[in-house]
């Protein structure tokens, strides 16, 4: 019965398809030439790309490494995760069994509202106002917690440093963490909880017996997701942190750098090779993105056939 | 039967105890609240601490103890970690709404005090950094043209590819392009902008432009196009495409007359969410865009600039005058990208596909 198809769906079907294997095109793209100008850097520089914790790309020899960036780009998300990760699951239970029915919905509008703050704006919020405010807690920390060493404040300065990243990032990431784990929590089938609520459980215990579990893969991959964001933020990180080509495990000390930081504080000086030298560590921020992203879909996907075998 | 009933009437039951077991009247939570806070405010005061969040961390800290100790003694611990539970969800909600307000707080009151018909409508031509005065009208004038850029480029591919995978995706192509378009969500802005400076400014040789930053966030557009119109194209009931079908009206027309027609609202709503997010996009433009201090019209042609960009480089400058500049830029950011995302809801809402009876 398949008789010929009509040339305009065709064209129609060719068109769509077209569009879905440019977005294919785009990525590969997108490796590819940040590959192509990354090698172009990294077979010039004079040290390990991996190991070096300096950055002079104009130097005679060019010297340059991302071991700073690595180092102040795995810390702040570190911080930011371990911050926002149960702040968040507290939020999305909040919006799904605690809020009152009437304010879930405006609740949870709230928190797009935070994810729809422009980065730089945080920036510029984090910048001129919590940096001030955390001034005082930084000196507490290092005076009660000091000798845990993460804490200690060998120098003085203003809280431009890696812990007040931490926190900026673990704001900027919260909403995502909130929604997606939020869309999870909805998911637990109503019999479970009821279950739980006829033998007498409390909601606590309902939460930790029926919902939790349910929803451990959701928040891991929320989780991901956020980290996701966390690692690639620029602006925000650039704008607060005073960056410095030190690798210091006081969190407390102004100074390290990220990946996204280090790109747009150092782009505007950078000559032809020093821009090559910045593509070489956005390529290694892409691909910890990728990997970190990939992973955290990967994982959705996954229990989004579980849970529909389930409804 | 009602007589035999009566006549013998029941022992009454001697209760040795309450079946119930203790409860908490209902405003020990909000007694014990406002207990802590006195409690947090007088710590911080007598120990002479600046900062209000040490007070608060305190405060708080007293808040889940007290609950815990008193619920224990009056109920039982079960109940106890019950509310420590519930005052925790409630910790970590207000700690998301504290900064929440704090920045629209900040940004508003800053913001007030340089917003004026002037600023809006002068360029930062022969303005000093010191001196006041001077205004945004380059940069929104930029930022506008390189949004409509990236969303001229950015809506139909994305449209497209959302058709594709929801009206004929099947196989490998289709589960690879859904698999991309999730991951493409977490590009680092600042990676698409490297991507496009590797490719159009390196290799093709074109200078910084408006276009160019407009292509870049064109990347980090499309992905959010795709999942939105996805989710609103599902919404479309299946009936509709099989009535029209049966008809004997072409697959490519019933795409186009009925299931577009009928998600159009959801999709115009994903498409403006899109366009708000990439308008607070600074990174990209930083190394794009370049920023001027002068009206560039031509998005084709020089370095315009553009308000995030705005916002970073008056932040940069670091004088009184223009980080007044820089939190006003900031205030009219911060109102576009809100007013655009009421206006998508609105339109969700207003549009939204009918469905059931």
């Amino acid at each position: 019965m398949r008789g010929k198809t009509r040339p305009g769906d065709r064209i129609f079907l060719g068109l769509s398809r077209g569009a879905g294997i440019s977005l294919l095109v785009i990525m590969a793209a997108i490796a590819g030439f940040l590959a192509y100008r990354a090698g172009i850097a990294i077979s010039k520089d004079d040290a390990n790309f991996l190991t070096e914790s300096e950055w002079n790309p104009a130097g005679n020899p060019p010297v340059f490494g991302i071991a700073v960036l690595a180092f102040g780009t795995i810390v702040s998300s570190v911080i930011a995760m371990i911050i926002a990760v149960p702040v968040a699951i507290g939020i999305a239970l909040f919006i799904s069994h605690y809020a009152p029915r009437k304010l879930a919905a405006p609740l949870a509008y709230v928190v797009d509202l935070l994810a729809a703050v422009p980065s730089i704006i945080y920036g510029l919020w984090g910048a001129l106002f919590l940096v001030p405010y955390l001034d005082g807690l930084n000196s507490w920390l290092d005076e009660y917690l000091g000798w845990t060493y993460i804490f200690e404040k060998t120098g003085e300065g203003v809280a431009r440093n890696l812990f007040t990243v931490g926190i900026l990032l673990a704001i900027m990431i919260l909403p995502i963490i909130t929604n997606v784990t939020r869309e999870v929590f909805l998911q637990v089938p109503k019999m479970h909880e009821e279950a739980a609520l006829a033998l007498g459980a409390t909601r606590w215990e309902v939460i930790r017996m029926s919902v939790l579990p349910f929803g451990r893969s959701g928040i891991i991959s929320a989780s991901m997701l956020g980290l996701g964001r966390a690692l690639g933020e620029t602006m925000a990180v650039a704008v607060v942190l005073s960056p410095s080509f030190i690798i210091s495990g006081h969190l407390l000390d102004p100074g390290g750098g990220t990946f996204a930081q280090n790109i747009a504080a150092k782009f505007n000086e950078a000559d032809g090779f020093g821009r090559d030298a910045l593509i070489a560590s956005g390529l290694v921020l892409f691909v910890i993105t990728l990997l970190v992203n990939g992973a955290a879909r990967a994982i959705i996907a996954r229990r989004k056939e579980y849970s529909g075998a389930n409804a | 039967m009602s007589q035999t009933l009566q006549d013998k009437r029941p022992v009454a039951a001697v209760r040795t105890g309450s079946l119930s077991h203790a409860r908490m009247p209902r405003w020990a939570p909000a007694a014990i609240a406002v207990g802590s806070i006195a409690a947090g405010c007088g710590i911080g005061s007598a120990a002479g601490w600046h900062s209000r969040v040490q007070w608060g961390i305190i405060a708080a800290l007293i808040f889940v103890l007290a609950t815990y100790v008193i619920t224990t003694k009056v109920e039982n611990s079960r109940q106890a970690k019950d509310r420590v539970a519930t005052s925790l969800v409630w910790v970590c909600f207000v700690l998301a709404v504290v900064p929440l307000l704090s920045l629209a707080w900040v940004t508003v009151k800053e913001g007030m005090e340089v917003v004026d018909g002037y600023f809006l409508g002068h360029s930062m031509n022969g303005v000093l950094d010191v001196q006041p005065g001077g205004g945004i009208y380059h940069a929104l004038l930029g930022t506008v043209e390189q949004v409509l850029i990236a969303a001229v480029i950015a809506a139909p591919i994305g449209l497209l590819t959302a058709i594709y995978l929801v009206e004929y995706g099947r196989g490998k192509l289709a589960k690879a392009v859904t698999f991309f378009v999730d991951v493409m969500t977490g590009i680092p802005s600042i990676v698409a902008g490297l991507f496009i400076l590797a490719t159009w400014n390196l290799m093709l040789g074109f200078g910084p432009s408006g276009f160019a930053g407009g292509l870049a966030l064109a990347i980090l557009m499309m992905p959010v196009v795709v999942r939105s119109t996805e989710e609103m194209l599902k919404l479309v009931p299946n009936e509709l495409r099989e009535a029209s079908l049966a008809l004997g009206v072409p697959k490519w027309r019933t795409i186009l007359k009925v299931v577009l027609p009928t998600a159009i609202g959801g999709i115009t709503t994903g498409v403006m969410l899109a366009v708000a997010r990439v308008t607070g996009e600074t990174a990209p433009v930083l190394l794009l865009v370049f920023g001027t201090r002068l009206i560039n019209p031509n998005p084709f042609e020089g370095a315009q600039s553009s308000l995030p960009l705005y916002v970073y480089e008056q932040y940069a400058v670091g004088t009184d005058a223009s980080i007044a500049r820089a939190w006003g830029a900031a205030l009219v950011l911060i109102a576009f990208v809100m007013i655009l995302n009421l206006v998508a809801r609105g339109i969700a809402r207003w549009k939204a596909p009918k469905t059931g009876k």
